[in-house]
């Protein structure tokens, strides 16, 4: 299955290896038709409609800004919707260095994103902590705190590379499934049974 | 001049051919009240990307063009997302008074947008005080946004929601005062008689200097009623968050959103029936082959092209203007259009009287 | 400078001097600090407190040196102060009743040293957790991360502050309230779309009104200073691109300026020409994107379009040259990295054609718009005495007609040669800060047109050693950012890495004075007020 979005050519993505990879692990369950088509219609519409949450520590928040202004404009995407609130983002843009302080504030906007919800790791100091690996006070990546579905590296990533990633995050919506089987949620649960905050129920 | 009630009375009476009157009746409401609600979630997509189109082309972009051919889709696909979106329940709330916001502001918006008239013969409730009707079912919506702000328990929220309070209870004022300084001129409250009465000249032109001030003012506080920059206070982003609905997500987010851009269509709706005849073509007394050649062009195009061109202005002011203080905001309604509104409503009687409008 | 040295011997014989180029150094025990102070502010005239350096000598103790500048005279004076009391306890006597910003820079000094401020009213913490262990900048902080680990629990709030305060001559540690129980707190941050990044405003507000502002920091502090210390000099340099990205060359510049200084490199006439055109062409950047932003936060959002659209142009002309849209880490010790891209002076030229004409757009959209006009004129004033006391500094203080361009008085590089006017403004209102950086829009301009049909012949970069190593010593650099005057304090301790490099950023007083100008104002003036000070929150915590 060619997974495609945003009327790019498949031959345009750089990595098809693991899109297909991961459409074949969720294939294997099997799909009703009708639910299958259903999902489809539910997939087009939430790949086709990501917001993004207004957050930024550094650099890569500038760049973020960058995206969104004329040359890039990912309004064309339908990613310019920028909502401060977190409840009514569905994807949260990491852009810049996680700090000690920051972990918490940054766990607690995760856990108030409302399903579904992804994160992308922008610019290498959300990654791995980047050219401040050697600092006393800075998270060495966010990939302990939440899960992350995108990487994208950088310091900062070029807008053209955030559209990339932001891209990719929407093919990956498209493969999941809304009604049973595997898909990415289920891991994200594992995830936070697995680092559980006090007094965020659920 | 085609006659859309001509439409309707046929339906009528081919329902009446196969059933009792209750159940024609009731069977009518039924139509009307699921093409209303259609034609209002259909209105408030096709406003989500005209809005986002518009503001594009004001900071030189493209906006949405990839979502359906010329980013057509891109609004459809938003409200998938957002029916299917998770609602998350918070715990030190009010429970019911949260869920029940988002409902009395889309039915209040939902009303208001019942008595709009779409054609000629084309109009869902038409009875004699259909205009005060309109106000008095507009300001539901007040309610729903204080009681969001409230209940959300929520500093932010709360701030909005008084802001928003303040505001819209103020300029409510400044938009009877439009609506009764436009009745004078009308001589009846009802929707079709004032439509009927701009029959050989919209009123922005046969009311000359008041219906002009009337206009102007109508527009600055159907831009404060409807929340709108730059007189967004109630959910300033950069300051609260996102206001009084900071905490909805999901589906009831949806509501304010698809009621907010309604309410726009709504207030330029209004507009378009006080000042520019509502469905009623161009005419020029006088000018009987160009008033011919007018009427040729249907009565709905007719509103809704009116409509979407006042919304335009609208959305121009927010895309051009910075954001007002509240106390500034609450200067220049009390201070400039309150007064110039009752001058002008005294005015418009003198006009009236002395019979001095074309 | 020696009458200076004259006036303070006859009052205080104790105290030790050494004239430094440009600066004369005083030290003093801490015993006699507070009188000296007192006598440097208020007879000799040194207002503006640049910084407090804090430092750790291993054995010779902890201590701080206080870098002073007299506004009317333009005389250096560094105050060296040695702590008393041992490690566990180190104790200096505060000053932050003679200079207002001392407040914040003793709470930092505080938080990276552990030197206790007697009197200071507020001893917390500035960007570290309350319950941080360790004070990091010290030589001999163990950084192991299970001492401090990653914790996604909330951090433990306190309306309480530890101080200690001399009474009768006895130091007694007491414990004051930062908001009184009444009070309705709001928190403003840390994410928050109108405080331009993770910074966090807890707020009192009396209905609309702003009644207090605490300002809690260290959402984005990386510890740059610390890691510097590990890092050989041409190392160091990345920093400077990361801390305030929008003045990465100007900071950039100053690290090079103060490394070349100490290890005595003078560099081709080229290189300076090409960094004082970077310097500038990034101050227009950086002041597109705060004419852009700020509009945005007042609610004009359309500004942000316009701006960022000159503000593309200069990243087109910055990437072909250095190579990136952002970090650009151009200028290096000994010159630039690479030389210009052939098609600079014709980008150059292009870009001066069109800025005439974008700032004629913005001030008919914006400037002159009534509600813009109502929501900037009169809002956050600032005197210039409180601006110097709380050493704001760059176009914020320039508009409350403090004349503190270092390009001005104190010239570095070439500037001195350049025909340019200090923008200065009387006001000192939001509208006041507003302006002159459209002005300086302008003098920059002029002095990029100045500069661009001149650059003279030769190498880009002079040869210089693989490894670096600077004699023992320590130097000071001030330079102009976009945003203000960025100190640099240099210790060597004759390795290729620094000794201690201090950090004096201009958004930490920046961001620090916005308590001050807020009081009685109105919820909504604090997005005019914040936005007007254009503070960079990586820059304030580093």
């Amino acid at each position: 299955m060619e997974v495609t979005t945003q009327g790019m050519p498949y031959e345009a993505w750089k990595d098809n290896e693991y899109i297909e990879k991961l459409v074949k692990e969720l294939q294997e369950s099997g799909t009703n038709v009708i639910v299958g088509s259903l999902d489809k219609l539910i997939n087009w519409g939430r790949s086709n409609s990501i917001w993004p949450l207004t957050f930024a520590t550094s650099c890569c928040g500038i760049e973020f800004v960058s995206l969104g202004a004329a040359r890039y404009d990912m309004a064309r995407f339908g990613w310019e919707v920028a909502r401060a609130s977190p409840r009514q983002a569905d994807f949260m843009m990491v852009a810049g260095t996680i700090v000690h302080r920051m972990v918490p504030v940054f766990r607690r906007l995760y856990d108030q994103l409302a399903e579904p919800k992804y994160v992308i790791a922008c610019g290498s100091c959300a990654i791995s902590g980047g050219p401040f690996k050697k600092s006393y006070h800075v998270a060495m990546g966010i990939e302990d705190i939440v899960p992350v579905d995108v990487f994208v590296p950088g310091c900062p990533p070029r807008p053209e590379a955030m559209i990339y990633g932001i891209m990719q995050l929407s093919r990956k919506i498209k493969v999941e499934k809304f009604f049973g089987g595997v898909n990415r949620q289920e891991s994200q649960k594992e995830f936070l049974a697995a680092h559980p905050v006090e007094g965020v129920n659920d | 001049m085609q006659d859309l009630s001509v439409g309707t009375a046929w339906l009528h009476s081919l329902f009446l051919g196969f059933m009792p009157e209750w159940a024609a009746v009731t069977l009518e409401c039924l139509l009307v009240g699921v093409g209303l609600m259609l034609l209002y979630a259909v209105l408030a997509l096709f406003y989500i990307l005209f809005e986002r189109k518009v503001c594009a082309y004001f900071q030189c972009r493209l906006g949405p063009n990839r979502v359906g051919p010329w980013g057509l889709l891109q609004s459809v696909a938003d409200m998938f997302k957002i029916l299917i979106k998770e609602l998350i329940s918070l715990n030190h709330i009010d429970k019911f008074l949260f869920a029940l916001a988002p409902y009395l502001v889309i039915i209040a918006s939902m009303l208001a947008f019942s008595v709009l008239p779409w054609g000629n013969g084309l109009q869902i409730v038409d009875f004699n005080v259909g205009i005060f009707f309109l106000l008095a079912v507009s300001s539901i919506g007040v309610l729903g946004i204080l009681l969001a702000g409230w209940s959300s328990n929520n500093k932010f929220t709360l701030i909005g929601a008084l802001r928003s309070g303040a505001q819209m209870v103020s300029y409510e004022l400044s938009m009877g005062l439009c609506v009764v300084t436009m009745v004078v001129i009308a001589g009846s409250m009802n929707v079709t008689d004032i439509v009927m009465a701009q029959e050989h000249l919209w009123f922005i032109f046969s009311g000359h200097i008041p219906a002009l001030i009337a206009f102007v003012i109508f527009m600055i506080a159907g831009t404060a009623e409807t929340n709108r920059g730059p007189f967004d206070l109630p959910e300033a982003e950069s300051e609260l968050t996102a206001g009084y609905h900071t905490e909805y997500s999901g589906i009831h987010f949806g509501f304010f959103y698809l009621a907010e851009y309604l309410n726009l269509f709504i207030v330029s709706g209004v507009a378009a029936l006080l000042f520019f005849g509502g469905w009623m073509p161009l005419h020029i007394p006088g000018f009987d082959a160009f008033n011919h050649v007018m009427d040729f062009i249907p009565s709905v195009v007719w509103f809704i092209g009116k409509a979407v061109a006042l919304s335009f202005i609208i959305i121009w002011f927010k895309w051009t203007f910075p954001r007002l203080r509240i106390d500034q905001l609450l200067t220049l309604e009390w201070k400039y259009l309150l007064p110039i509104n009752l001058f002008n409503l005294v005015l418009m009687v003198i006009v009236v009287t002395f019979g001095l409008y074309l | 400078m020696a009458n200076i040295q004259e006036k303070i011997s006859g009052k205080f014989p104790e105290a030790a001097f050494n004239q430094a180029p440009g600066v004369l150094e005083v030290s003093v025990p801490d015993a006699r600090w507070h009188d000296l102070a007192r006598m440097l502010r208020h007879e000799l005239g040194f207002d503006f407190l640049v910084t407090i350096v804090g430092m750790d000598w291993k054995e010779a103790g902890l201590g701080c040196i206080y870098y002073l500048v007299s506004t009317s005279t333009r005389e250096n004076v560094a105050v060296k102060v040695m702590a008393t009391g041992d490690r566990e306890k180190p104790f200096v006597h505060s000053v932050f009743d003679l200079w207002d910003i001392a407040t914040i820079y003793e709470r930092e000094v505080y938080d990276y040293f552990g030197i206790i401020f007697v009197n200071n009213p507020d001893m917390r913490r500035l960007f570290l957790n309350i319950d941080w262990k360790g004070y990091p900048l010290r030589k001999d902080y163990d950084a192991d991360p299970a001492i401090n680990p990653v914790s996604i629990e909330n951090e433990r709030q306190t309306d309480f502050t530890d101080t200690w305060v001399e009474r009768d001559g006895k130091i007694v540690k007491e414990e004051r309230r930062v908001f009184q129980p009444e009070d309705f707190v709001v928190n403003i941050g840390p994410q928050h779309p109108a405080t331009h990044g993770v910074l966090r405003f807890r707020t009192a507000v009396d209905g609309e009104i702003i009644k207090k502002i605490d300002i809690y920091l260290g959402y984005i502090h990386r510890g740059v200073e610390k890691i510097c210390e590990g890092l050989t000099y041409p190392q160091t340099l990345h920093f400077m691109d990361r801390l305030d990205y929008f003045s990465a060359h100007n900071y950039h510049h100053g690290l090079c300026l103060l490394i070349e200084e100490a290890a005595g490199i003078e560099i081709s006439r080229r290189a300076q020409v090409i960094r004082v055109l970077m310097d500038e062409l990034s101050r227009i950047a950086s002041h597109c994107l705060f004419i852009g932003t700020y509009c945005m936060d007042l609610g004009a959002t359309t500004m942000l379009f316009y701006t960022l659209r000159v503000r593309e142009q200069i990243l087109d002309i910055m990437e072909r040259t250095c190579g990136a849209r952002m970090t650009f880490n151009y200028d290096c010790i000994g010159g630039v990295m690479q030389d210009l891209h052939p098609d600079f002076v014709k980008d150059v030229h292009a870009l001066l054609d069109v800025i005439p004409r974008n700032i004629k757009e913005y001030n008919k959209i914006f400037t002159g718009n009534v509600i813009a006009r109502d929501r900037m004129e009169g809002v956050g004033t600032l005197s210039r005495e409180d601006a110097v006391s709380w050493a704001v500094t760059g176009p914020n203080g320039r508009a409350s007609g403090w004349a503190c361009d270092v390009r001005k008085c104190a010239p570095y590089s070439i500037y001195s040669e350049l025909d340019f006017e200090e923008v200065i403004r009387s006001e000192g209102d939001s509208m006041a800060r507003f302006k002159v950086r459209l002005d300086e829009i302008e003098q920059s301009a002029r002095i990029i047109a100045q500069l661009i049909d001149n650059i003279p012949d030769g190498e880009y970069c002079v040869k210089v050693p693989k490894v670096l190593k600077l004699p023992v010593g320590h130097w000071f650099k001030m330079v102009e950012g976009c945003r203000g005057t960025f100190g640099l304090y240099l210790e060597s301790d004759g390795t290729a890495s620094p000794y201690r490099l201090k950090i004096a950023p201009p958004c930490l007083p920046a961001a620090a004075v916005v308590d001050h100008i807020t009081r009685g104002q109105k919820i909504a003036d604090l997005i005019t007020i914040g936005g007007s000070m254009d503070y960079i929150v990586p820059d304030i915590d580093r």
